[in-house]
């Protein structure tokens, strides 16, 4: 059997179903170890920032969860998009699958940056571009899945849902961008492919530990949740 | 190792409010789905 015809086996949601199962549970564990061994990196192997003390020490959760995201919301795009494009199934259950998942990860980016901008900026929140644009990220996915639920028939939901979150997509650049194209108090980024990280390579891994826990809860969350969307659909 | 104490450890220098408020709130929303996840498992295969 080639690669091809593996590949258009598991799009049939009964075949991927199982293999489903065997993925999520391996993520739920590693998500958990990793996230345990970026916790004890972040509090305990990583020292006191120089300039903001211990409050500093929300980046561990607070970057990883604003690039889930971001991520997360384009992943989430791209199978609505396919499931639109090809009329798959499963790409579209994939969709409806990864919004909640993804709007827990942007109320917990808002959340945490509030609880950092106080002590650091003296502001809970501020209408900078930054904030603001992750805050209709949050709209977009509560929008997505408000709109998906009110509509009974689960193909025209698809449909509808995958428009709205293609059209949103445009979104995500503007987040990412953000600090760059407008004087915004949130500071740039600090880690990026191009140079070299602006921090301690301590912070640095205990950050890319908690990256890497909450990608694979992710998987583990959505994976979990598109089995009880196979069942409940078909 | 940076912290003496246990209460140290709490305090987190002054900012105990904001860190652990970040914290818990994280980790109570990521219970929060996995637990609805859970039950919504156990009622579909029922």
């Amino acid at each position: 059997m080639s690669a091809t015809i593996k590949w258009f086996w598991f799009a049939s949601p009964q075949t991927f179903f199982p293999l489903a199962g065997v993925i999520a549970r391996a993520c739920w564990v590693g998500a958990a170890l990793l996230a345990l061994a970026g916790l004890y990196v972040g509090f305990f192997v990583a020292p006191t920032d120089a300039q903001q003390g211990e409050a500093y020490r929300i980046i561990f959760i607070h970057v990883a969860a604003a690039w889930m995201s971001m991520f997360l919301y384009v992943v989430m795009a791209f199978w609505a998009a396919i499931g639109l494009a090809f009329n798959t199934r499963l790409s579209s259950m994939m969709a409806s699958a990864m919004a909640p998942t993804g709007a827990m990860f942007t109320f917990v980016a808002l959340w945490t940056g509030a609880l950092w901008g106080r002590p650091t900026w003296g502001a809970y929140w501020v209408w900078d571009a930054r904030l603001t644009s992750e805050l209709i990220l949050l709209f977009l996915y509560l929008g997505f899945m408000a709109l998906q639920a009110a509509i009974d028939d689960p193909r025209r939901a698809d449909r509808a849902g995958a428009l709205l979150a293609i059209v949103g997509v445009v979104n995500v650049p503007i987040i990412y961008y953000s600090v760059q194209w407008w004087n915004t108090l949130h500071q740039g980024a600090s880690v990026s492919l191009t140079r070299a990280p602006s921090m301690a390579s301590t912070m640095l891994a205990g950050m890319l530990l908690m990256a890497l826990a909450f990608w694979l809860y992710s998987i583990a969350a959505s994976l979990t949740r598109v089995r009880c969307i196979i069942q409940e659909r078909e | 190792m940076n912290w003496g104490s246990w209460s140290g450890f709490w305090a987190m220098g002054g900012y105990g409010f904001y860190v652990w408020g970040a914290y818990g709130v994280t980790f109570a929303a990521l219970a929060l789905e996995i637990f609805l996840l859970a039950r919504r498992s156990r009622e579909t295969k029922t």
